[in-house]
């Protein structure tokens, strides 16, 4: 039943919010609540299926969710109407920036490892 | 008899019509953007956004009144942010196999896209709300909203930029990818989805799966390093 998948979900949720509260941790409580629940299922070595089910439904629809913070973007139209074209130039350069760092870092040692294995072998 | 202002004004201040909106908007754009082939440049988010940011300026409805109907669908960002633990779970033998690669190529991704976009707008004089609220603008959205509200951005600004950041990515970085020749699936996904989380996870499953899987898990993982990495840098200024 996809309501379990659901209560589990929101359950983890709730524990990430309430461990983030208490103690005042500076990362998102539903970040914290992805972690505790991926070790729940690291534990239990499988999926079950109301929460596949629920995972899958609300992560083939992730982009709707963004809309209704997306439209408050019309609160910020006094800062960007000053400063857009910096924000734009630091997505830009950022974009290619960190582009490049990662396929340097990401390909160097990919070749490094499989090198290693190639050699133990 | 009700006239059609009387009816707009009774149902605009009612929740179900900005949920019935919001739905119908995006459920169109998706269908636009399916027929245009797909292109970045018609991401479904960008133009519901557009739509709906003009019916509110057209109509005069302030964002709160659209918020009270569609805080029900932002609410479920929770959820999914949560709901990645499955994904993350599915290749988590990949995950082993290859976690130090993963690990300091996502540190080294996340601190530069981070850095870089935050550098390049303190040097040009951005305002310290739009330093805050640029730094999560790689990871997906729901958990760079969560780190603009922990850092003291602006989160409805940090949401918006990492949908910008998206379409960018998508269009840039498979240049980037051509330029430096990576031809492998894993580099290629892994590097899509660290840049344009949930953007480019969608690009990377068209070349294929396991592209599609390296892009999820790059995303995943981004969003972690960055939530428990921007506080803290932030708290140090």
């Amino acid at each position: 039943m996809i309501i379990h998948g659901l209560l589990l979900v929101l359950l983890f949720q709730l524990i990430g919010e309430l461990i983030v509260v208490s103690l005042s941790l500076p990362i998102p409580g539903p970040v914290l609540g992805m972690v505790f629940l991926l070790l729940l299922l690291l534990f239990f070595k499988r999926v079950p299926k109301s929460l596949r089910t629920t995972s899958d439904t609300l992560l083939s629809n992730l982009a709707l969710l963004f809309v209704p913070a997306g439209v408050g973007l019309v609160l910020h139209f006094e800062l960007l109407r000053s400063e857009w074209w910096i924000i734009l130039l630091a997505l830009v350069i950022s974009s290619i920036g960190a582009a490049i760092a990662t396929t340097l870092t990401f390909t160097l040692l990919l070749k490094r490892q499989r090198g290693k294995e190639g050699g133990d072998a | 008899m009700l006239s059609a202002t009387d009816f707009w004004v009774y149902f605009a201040a009612q929740p179900l019509l900005w949920i019935v909106l919001t739905l119908a908007v995006y459920s169109a754009a998706v269908v636009l953007h399916r027929l245009a082939g797909q292109t970045p440049l018609l991401h479904p988010v960008l133009i519901s956004m557009i739509v709906l940011i003009s019916l509110l300026l057209l109509t005069s409805t302030p964002y709160e009144t659209y918020f009270s109907g569609a805080q029900f669908i932002h609410f479920l960002l929770g959820p999914a942010t949560v709901a990645i633990a499955v994904p993350l779970f599915d290749y988590f033998d990949k995950i082993r196999e290859l976690w130090l690669p993963i690990l300091i190529a996502c540190l080294v991704g996340a601190f530069s896209a981070a850095a870089i976009a935050v550098g390049v707008a303190w040097l040009f004089d951005a305002r310290m709300e739009t330093l805050l609220s640029i730094a999560p603008k790689s990871v997906t959205s729901p958990i760079a909203l969560g780190i603009s509200q922990k850092i003291g951005g602006f989160p409805e600004l940090s949401a918006a930029l990492c949908l910008v950041t998206g379409v960018l990515g998508s269009l840039l970085v498979p240049s980037v990818l051509k330029v430096l020749r990576v031809s492998d699936e894993e580099t290629q996904g892994f590097v899509l989805g660290l840049t344009s989380h949930g953007f480019g996870t969608a690009l990377a499953l068209e070349t294929g799966a396991l592209a599609g899987a390296f892009a999820g898990l790059a995303m995943g993982l981004t969003g972690l390093i960055t939530a428990l990495m921007i506080p803290l840098l932030a708290a140090l200024f």
